[in-house]
């Protein structure tokens, strides 16, 4: 089976438009972007990007429903307190307000006291002037990012295995393996392209084997040869076991570990003490043992294997100990460095690898470089000849809102991600940022759940508009186009940051274009960069040195590190450590010892079951671009609560209905969905839902402030919830082409559709007065509209719609239970200049009514009997008078008015048969 | 029958008398010419309308020579249809149309028809009937099928000519009249047959304004919400209405001119027509001591309380019920058909009815109990653009009512789960969605 859809290539004839990268998951797929006259804009895959060879997932392919500029923000906005309103100002009004009130914060508290929060969605450009910003002027580390959620665990296990942040491989290898396990990681739906290319290889070698390693059963596992559905947490058991079995079985490549690694003794005795009995490794994962032993024995029966790994891994208190777990393995094995074979970090956001390449987190540095290495300090200083370097790490996300909560730190500027949803604890994140002195806002959207709180709102420039560079999860940078202008007064991350920078009195932000920034980032990759200078570093991008606008623009994708060819070529890099060669200073890669811990907060008795969280197939993020596209609503329109049906047995809750998830630091509001994936004890809810898109859908609320204590990575795929009823009088859904009032609703969600808006609605107060309730939602004064409704009473069941010029302007239907018509066919008539007769007809029924037979026109009335029907039952049956019509028909025996012209068809019957 | 003496125009009736205007005498002593060999068992009728000769066709269908039949009738016409009283005025059919039996099928069935000949008096003691023009006819068997009388509202002036009922083709043929030489027409009442009236001299080119004393029209039928789709869509045609009014007094002096209201507001008024119910016609049963209420009081087989005494249609009381439209006519004339052939086995049991207003261009539709009440719910679809409302009334897994206005063609099967007491239940999401609707999801 094909669970994702996917979209063909494109004929050589339509190839037009500008080559691009698409903005969402890390895989980093090449786009083709045409703007077409009337101003949409075509999407299809880049058939010359070597990560999706022209393929597209449905995110991507409808990237051109989310380029319009509904709900933009385009111009400067400050408000003078909190709770204000925002008011439109100059750009040089937003710009002195950000630094002078930056600057007077550093002058009062230090520069520790100002902090900037940043995202993998921007491009390396935007990312390396504000980490420049901060490390090399402000003077703080005080900078962390949105990667910090989902891959700083991967970041802190290479960096611990390698001794730097390096991805060995390839997605090449994903096809050339014979083994390809994925852990934590629901490919299919998050990274589809990558999905594609392993099955679609397996059509051609259907002996290689897949493993799915992940406490649901997701979509992913359909293709999967053997599916481990762990205990949530348990991963280091099982890669412990494996380690122990791969060592007692003699799958160690003793000459490798002897050449090129460290440590092996002590991670192997802290695997063997409690993993070496694979009966027990099963039962603590929860694992059959004879499906455990199967996938042992693959893996030590395949030299070609590659582990990938995602936010099931990332994401956890012992993340970090679950990367290396993994590397361990691989390098027990030696199944590292060469083709078809490595531990593989896929990363999800399209810039997430840009972002640590420029050391957009609070505890690295720049092009790779370490905080705490006094000659990479002084490599960087040297090179950015910065006032004022930073010199120790900085605060890391969670850190910094606690910090802004406890008043430390007192300005922040958040650029491109919307914390107040994301984060664990993210109430907490409300809390801190109603307090802090100066919150300043870039981004691309009005309204966010962020935006909220900030003072000072930046109009940034979004995908399609902007222009740099992003690198995907195997190290390939590509570009990201322009190809629509910039709209309003909409600004360049890296502008804005420099223009900032240069007001608060900093040399060293001239740029004046995006490839000077990406020059400069590629010249400090391979400032003193080699062995001559004690520090050999990997990251090197010295053949992409001393591009200037054109070569920037004709840059194409290519894998770091890169080196100018004595042709000058720029050369690439497919794979890493193929001369066994580390970033340690020893050259070596090491074994760390990871001693397995369970979830920091098991369930109990007041919250005994464990959420997970994560994403769904069309959505991403917090929706502020795939909540745009109507096409990627149909799948997964609203949040939900994916659970075991005993379970939800057990807590009285019922498919279809809403429930309430609360943990001890939250609680939200999704409805109820029996998935099937799902173990008892654990629930599952979507990340994408927040208060602009559904009144009570931020799980962010309830995710446990857990974090690994090495790379500062929450643990969001382990809260313990609990799981309630939430009673409500009556479920509705509006469709309509404007934005009903929503004051008196209890729940909603809002999802958009082809020319409306679409509301899910749920009300704890009954309603008395159906039809006055609903005018008012809508906004329509009954008297003078072109309403229709349909009541049952006492059965609570309520429906209008609202006709404006013959078109469906709006529509609303109630119920005591959630079970209301489909939307699909009331969605389709939004698309309709006018309404057809037929379409009407069915408009309160929420379904087309097939027309019945065409009984003719009415001849009795009393009985409402055609002229066809009449006339059929008198040829096929012989009637021959009124009384045998009457008879047979009923027709003519109330109160006759039409004997006379039932005569008249029999008579007219006859004649016709006589001749 | 909820409602049954209202203002339903589906009205059936045998002769009724007039104070004048009584015409030319129809004698038919057709049957004289056959020579009886045995003497057969008289039946006499007395009323030429659609009850009366609808028994007798049942009769016949049963017994066609039991009994030599007298029938008297009062309008000097053969039987015809009063229901098409409106379409005829409105000019929609002719007189050929309503006619139900010829003379002819008088004579074929040997039925001696006094027409123009109303019946006086009754001798129970000694089984003779004596009509006004002086034949008294001794009978072994007696249907009344006497029918009903416009109620005339007594306000002052209601006898100035220019006001009469809606009941005959006299009553027609003076509307027509009117209207070819009068303008302005006033009807009084806002019923069923209010409404065909109005609507009929509206065709005919008058100005008409309906005065309804209640503030909604056709109240026995529809709930407000149909009546006012139904005010609006009449009002769009010409009619005018005025509701709430209270008629004082019939204005004129050789003439009627005007109409005044309690209010003392006047408006012109060449022709009135009163339309304000009708009342069950006894005065001959009561003369001849058969036992009266509201009406003349039946058993389930349509005897009086006089067992060589039979009475069907509007002119009977059962059960507490009278009855005004046709359908539950139709049933009693099968039973006492039946019992009058002999062949007594059946019983007439009351059945919910329906209406359909034949106005045309207004589709209306109403059966069973729609007014609802204690422990009963309502299913409404609106549609007002269109000219839609619907109603279906519940009680408990059953339909009891329906009013159904704009689109009616659902109203006989509505009628038909309302008869049969149909468990609606699993329907009742789509009921009011249609039978096409409801039959592709079944």
């Amino acid at each position: 089976m094909d669970p994702v859809p996917t979209f063909p290539l494109l004929a050589a004839s339509q190839l037009a438009g500008t080559l691009t990268t698409c903005p969402y998951c890390g895989v980093g797929c090449g786009v083709r972007a045409t703007v077409r006259g009337d101003g949409q804009v075509d999407i299809a895959g880049d058939e010359t990007h070597a990560s999706n060879a022209g393929r597209l997932c449905v995110k991507g392919s409808a990237l051109g429903e989310t380029v319009d500029l509904d709900g933009r923000l385009l111009h400067p906005q400050m408000r003078a307190r909190h709770g204000d309103a925002l008011q439109r100002v100059s750009w040089d009004a937003a710009l002195d307000k950000v630094a002078l009130g930056f600057r007077s914060v550093i002058e009062q508290h230090g520069p520790d006291a100002v902090a900037l929060y940043v995202s993998g969605q921007l491009l390396t450009e935007d990312y390396y002037i504000a980490n420049k910003l901060m490390k090399g002027y402000i003077g703080s580390a005080n900078i962390d990012t949105n990667s910090r959620l989902c891959m700083s665990s991967a970041v802190a296990g290479h960096k611990r295995a390698f001794g730097a942040d390096l991805v060995p491989l390839c997605y090449e290898d994903l096809e050339l393996a014979d083994l390809v396990v994925l852990v934590g990681s629901n490919t299919a739906w998050c990274h589809p392209i990558l999905f594609q290319r392993i099955a679609r290889i397996r059509e051609t070698r259907p002996q290689m084997k897949l493993v799915v390693i992940d406490p649901r059963r997701t979509a992913t596992c359909e293709l999967a040869d053997l599916h481990l559905p762990l205990k949530a947490g348990s991963d280091v058991w099982l890669f412990n076991g494996l380690l122990s079995f791969l060592a007692r079985h003699d799958a160690a490549d003793g000459s490798f570990i002897e050449a090129h690694t460290n440590g092996l003794e002590a991670a192997l005795e802290t695997a063997e003490a409690e993993c070496a009995d694979l009966a027990a490794v099963a039962k603590t994962c929860k694992l059959d043992p004879q499906d455990l032993l199967t996938f042992y024995e693959w893996f030590a029966a395949n030299e070609k294997v590659v582990t990938a790994f995602s936010q099931g891994v990332n994401q956890s208190s012992s993340g970090t100990d679950k990367v290396n777990s993994i590397i361990n393995c691989h390098l027990l094995t030696g199944r590292i460095g060469k083709e078809g074979m490595g531990p593989f970090s896929i990363t999800g956001q399209p810039n997430a690898m840009g972002g640590r390449e420029v050391g957009g987190m609070a505890n690295m540095l720049a092009a790779h470089m370490d905080l705490d290495n006094p000659r990479h300090r002084q490599t960087v200083q040297d090179f950015w000849q910065a006032p004022r370097m930073a010199q120790r790490p900085g605060l890391k996300a969670l850190d910094l809102f606690q910090a802004i909560e406890a008043g430390q730190v007192k300005a922040v500027w958040i650029i491109a991600t919307n914390p107040v949803v994301s984060l664990p604890d993210a109430d907490q994140v409300q809390r801190a940022l109603a307090k802090c002195e100066l919150v300043v806002m870039s981004d691309i959207i009005e309204k966010t759940d962020t935006g909220a709180f900030a003072h000072v709102v930046l109009p940034a420039l979004g995908w399609g508009e902007k222009d740099g560079t992003v690198t995907s999860s195997e190290r390939r940078i590509s570009r990201q186009r322009a190809f629509l202008p910039a709209p309003g007064e909409a600004r360049a991350d890296w502008q804005i940051l420099c223009q900032v920078a240069q007001r608060m009195g900093y040399a060293g932000f001239d740029f004046s274009a995006a490839h000077q920034v990406f020059d400069e980032h590629a010249r400090l990759s391979s400032f003193r960069n080699g062995d001559a200078f004690g520090q050999r570093r990997v990251f090197n991008l010295a053949g992409l040195s001393g591009l200037d606008q054109a070569a920037f623009d004709a840059l194409q994708p290519v894998q770091w590190p890169v080196v100018a060819t004595s042709a000058g070529e720029k050369q690439g890099t497919a794979r890493l450590f193929a001369d066994g060669r580390f970033a340690h200073a020893d050259g070596k890669a090491r074994f760390i010892a990871t001693a397995p811990r369970a979830p920091q907060h098991a369930a109990d008795s007041d919250y005994p079951l464990s959420l997970n969280t994560g994403r769904v197939r069309d959505q991403w993020h917090t929706m502020t671009r795939t909540g745009k596209s109507p096409k990627l609503a149909d799948h997964v329109p609203e949040s939900f609560v994916d659970m075991h049906p005993q379970d939800a047995l057990l807590y009285g809750v019922r498919e279809g209905a809403l429930a309430r998830v609360s943990s001890r630091w939250g609680s939200m509001v999704a409805r109820v969905q029996h998935g099937g994936g799902i173990a008892r004890g654990s629930i599952f809810v979507p990340i994408h839902w927040n208060g602009q898109s559904a009144s009570d859908a931020r799980v962010g609320a309830l995710v446990n402030p857990v974090v690994d204590p090495v790379s500062g990575e929450p643990e969001f795929k382990h809260t313990p919830v609990l799981v309630e009823e939430f009673r409500v009088a009556w479920y509705g859904f509006v469709l309509s082409r404007g934005r009903p009032v929503l004051d008196d609703v209890t729940h909603w969600t809002r999802i958009q559709g082809r020319r409306f808006n679409r509301y899910e609605l749920a009300g704890r107060s009954p309603i008395a007065d159906h039809g006055a309730w609903a005018a008012d939602l809508l906004g329509v004064a009954i008297a003078d509209a072109d309403w229709l409704e349909y009541q049952d009473a006492s059965a609570g069941i309520y429906r209008a719609v609202h006709v404006v010029d013959d078109r469906i302007e709006a529509c609303l239907f109630l119920s005591p239970r959630p079970d209301l018509p489909s939307r699909a066919w009331l969605a389709g008539l939004f698309v309709k200049e006018q309404l057809e007769d037929a379409d009407r007809i069915g408009l309160l029924l929420g379904q087309p009514i097939a027309k019945g037979a065409d009984t003719g026109p009415t001849v009795c009335s009393c009985f409402s009997v055609g002229r066809n029907t009449i006339c059929d039952a008198a040829r096929k049956q012989g009637l021959t008078t009124v009384a045998q019509v009457t008879a047979c028909l009923k027709a003519g025996g109330n109160c006759g008015s039409c004997v006379p012209e039932i005569k008249k068809l029999l008579t007219e019957i006859s004649i016709v048969e006589v001749v | 029958m909820p409602g049954g003496a209202g203002t339903f125009r589906e009205r059936l009736s045998g002769p009724h008398q007039r104070g004048q205007g009584v015409g030319s005498r129809m004698h038919m002593n057709i049957a004289n010419d056959t020579p009886s060999t045995a003497r057969k068992p008289a039946l006499a009728v007395i009323g030429n309308g659609m009850a009366g000769m609808r028994t007798v066709e049942e009769l016949l269908k049963l017994a066609p020579d039991l009994y030599d039949i007298t029938v008297f009738g009062a309008e000097p016409h053969g039987n015809y249809n009063r229901i098409l009283l409106s379409p005829l005025l409105a000019g929609d059919k002719s007189m050929d149309d309503i006619m139900l039996n010829t003379p002819e099928w008088y004579r074929q069935h040997g039925i001696t028809l006094h027409a123009g000949d109303p019946v006086t008096g009754i001798d129970r003691q000694r089984r003779i009937v004596r009509s006004r023009a002086g034949i008294e006819l001794r009978y072994d068997r007696l249907l009344l099928a006497t029918g009903s009388k416009p109620f005339i509202i007594p306000v002052p002036g209601h006898q100035l000519p220019g006001v009469i009922a809606f009941r005959d083709i006299q009553d027609v043929e003076t509307m027509l009249a009117a209207a070819r030489s009068h303008r302005h027409a006033v009807v009084i009442g806002g019923g069923l047959l209010g409404l065909e009236a109005a609507n009929g001299l509206l065709r005919q080119g008058m100005d008409v304004t309906v005065v309804h004393v209640m503030d909604s029209l056709m109240e026995r039928q529809l709930d407000k919400s149909a009546a006012v789709l139904l005010k609006k869509a009449l009002e769009q045609k010409g009619l005018r209405f005025l509701l709430n009014a209270q008629t004082a007094e019939i204005i004129g002096a050789e003439q009627v001119t005007a109409v005044r209201f309690k209010d003392g507001t006047e408006i012109p008024a060449d022709l009135v027509v009163m339309t304000a119910g009708v009342r069950p016609n006894i005065e001959l049963a009561q003369q001849a001591g058969l036992h009266c209420e509201r009406a003349i009081v039946v058993d389930d087989t349509l005897q009086t309380y006089d067992p060589r005494i039979y009475a069907v249609g509007e002119c009977v009381q059962h059960r507490m019920a009278t009855f005004g439209l046709v359908a539950p006519i139709w049933d009693q004339a099968r039973v006492c058909g039946a019992h009058l052939a002999g062949a007594g086995h059946r019983r007439y049991v009351q059945q919910a009815t329906a209406t359909k207003l034949k106005v045309t261009g207004v589709d209306l539709y109403s059966a069973g109990d729609f007014i609802g009440g204690e422990g009963s719910e309502d299913l409404v679809l609106r549609d007002p653009r269109r000219g839609i409302y619907k109603r279906l009334v519940i009680k408990g897994p059953h339909i009891v009512g329906a009013v159904l206005y704009g689109d009616v063609k659902d109203g006989p099967w509505y009628f038909e789960m309302i008869q049969g007491r149909t468990d609606i239940s699993a329907l009742r999401s789509q009921l009011l969605f249609g039978q096409a609707l409801c039959a592709q999801a079944a």
